[in-house]
């Protein structure tokens, strides 16, 4: 316990990290899967393909093999760039390449929330919004994305509570996360199990805050929606 | 320089070949260890007794809202923190020597995990029995166990199915973590591969086009099992003649 407390400070730090990861990675997701389900339902064909290979690469590779691949191999392709201009030796920040790494693959998965939430929009109400005169612009603002968001609620929260766990693998490639964090304290304190077990009560700490929070948001996009109850 | 070079692939399939069954024996046993396991620990999830379905609830709770990753490192490196584990390993006691191997401790946190979400994919599945099934149960004359056992648990278990597909593709992926324990699977063996040759797009693609390929497969697979045991939940088909 003393160990616990001693440490605490640098454990706290790598929450923060981890957070940083977490939150960092879900606004490139959040985007990416904007761009992608706009991607999929647009009706020109290369385009529809090209994101299905996107969401099925995505969906079929592990997360930290494609993380592995982003780090080292983005290494080697950025000292390539680096030779043929004759600059300095860069190093590839571990932060950069999970933020990528989980922000790309979660967009993946973004991109089916969004576009099965665009697809449960109805169809009369932007031809309605058409009717009154309003641009496709602000059909997209006014009805479109604030009812589209209703729909996809459900999966980011899930989604979200996925991601916010993938994080704990961007300690493989050096990371100063938490997971990485309570590996040191636990080595050199000769108890791994208290740090692991405090990680585990952090991880578990932010994911009922979520799940709080997306209730919240939950019960703000549904006003005006009558609950059925069976 | 070079980009892509076969030969760093083919001069290392042995020991890819060697990943891909290690990665295998992990999903595959863990998956069963966690499939049967699951089973009778539904049915206490779903009692209406508050002492036995808490600790099931707590327990799926615990290693629904954790990384496996640290599931995994809290057994394999957490174990050697109690004198009493390391008094029984000094003194070769069979059982609890296992926790000091890589495999055992890999095979038990992903057993524990996809155990877990199985509990509660079954038990939101048994929950949806539908109602009149039950009431003809009872009618029949059939007491709970009975009931359970012919009726709600063989019913819950077909329409698990689409879900259930979700859990393996994800432990199957999840899998890749165990080269953080030392263990050698498909990830492991790129990852001794990338060291040795300094060739991270011919080792990381080469296995992400392996985990593609199993993961098609597994696909396949519910798909066939779908059709097998859930053809009377599927939508109708149009019929080919009119009947006049």
């Amino acid at each position: 316990m003393d160990a616990l407390i001693e440490y605490s400070p640098s454990l706290l730090a790598g929450a923060w990290v981890t957070l940083k990861v977490a939150l960092m990675s879900v606004l490139l997701a959040l985007a990416t899967g904007l761009i992608g389900a706009a991607c999929k339902l647009s009706g020109f064909l290369p385009l529809r393909l090209w994101t299905m290979l996107y969401t099925t690469v995505m969906r079929g590779v592990p997360d930290l093999v494609m993380m592995l691949l982003v780090f080292y191999g983005g290494q080697l392709l950025l000292n390539a760039v680096i030779d043929y201009f004759g600059w300095d030796f860069i190093e590839i920040d571990p932060f950069v390449a999970g933020v990528l790494t989980i922000g790309l693959i979660f967009g993946a998965y973004f991109t089916e929330t969004f576009r099965g939430a665009f697809l449960a929009v109805s169809a009369g109400q932007l031809e309605a919004g058409r009717a009154y005169g309003m641009s496709a612009l602000q059909v997209f603002r006014r009805i479109l994305f604030p009812q589209m968001l209703r729909f996809a609620l459900p999966g980011i929260g899930n989604n979200w509570l996925v991601l916010l766990k993938s994080t704990a693998i961007v300690s493989m490639i050096g990371l100063s996360d938490m997971t990485r964090i309570a590996d040191q304290a636990g080595r050199s304190t000769h108890q791994p199990f208290t740090f692991y077990l405090a990680v585990c009560v952090l991880y578990l700490a932010m994911t009922a805050l979520s799940s709080y929070g997306l209730g919240v948001l939950t019960r703000r996009y549904s006003a005006g929606v009558r609950e059925t109850r069976v | 320089m070079e980009f892509f070079d076969f030969k760093v692939i083919t001069g290392s399939l042995p020991e890819f070949w060697r990943g891909l069954w290690m990665t295998v024996q992990l999903t595959g046993l863990a998956l069963l260890f966690g499939f049967f396991v699951a089973i009778p620990l539904a049915v206490m999830r779903l009692s209406p007794n508050r002492l036995v379905s808490a600790p099931v609830a707590a327990y799926t709770y615990f290693f629904r809202g954790t990384p496996m990753l640290v599931q995994l490192l809290l057994v394999y490196y957490g174990a050697s923190q109690w004198e009493w584990m390391r008094a029984a390993w000094e003194a070769g006691h069979p059982l609890w020597s296992l926790f000091r191997e890589p495999y055992f401790c890999a095979l038990f946190a992903f057993g524990l995990n996809t155990c877990a979400y199985t509990v509660e994919i079954l038990a939101g599945s048994m929950r949806n029995t539908p109602h009149g099934e039950l009431e003809a149960a009872k009618a029949m004359g059939m007491t709970r166990l009975k009931a359970l056992q012919r009726i709600v648990i063989p019913s819950a278990l077909r329409r698990m199915i689409p879900s259930y597909s979700n859990e393996v593709i994800l432990m199957l992926q999840g899998s890749a973590i165990a080269s953080a324990v030392t263990l050698v699977d498909l990830t492991g063996a790129a990852r001794n591969v990338y060291s040795r040759h300094f060739a991270p797009f011919e080792s990381f693609v080469f296995v992400g086009l392996i985990y593609l390929a199993l993961t098609f497969a597994l696909v396949g697979l519910f798909k066939l099992a779908e059709h097998r045991w859930l053809a009377h939940l599927a939508p109708r088909k149009a019929e080919a003649g009119r009947q006049s």
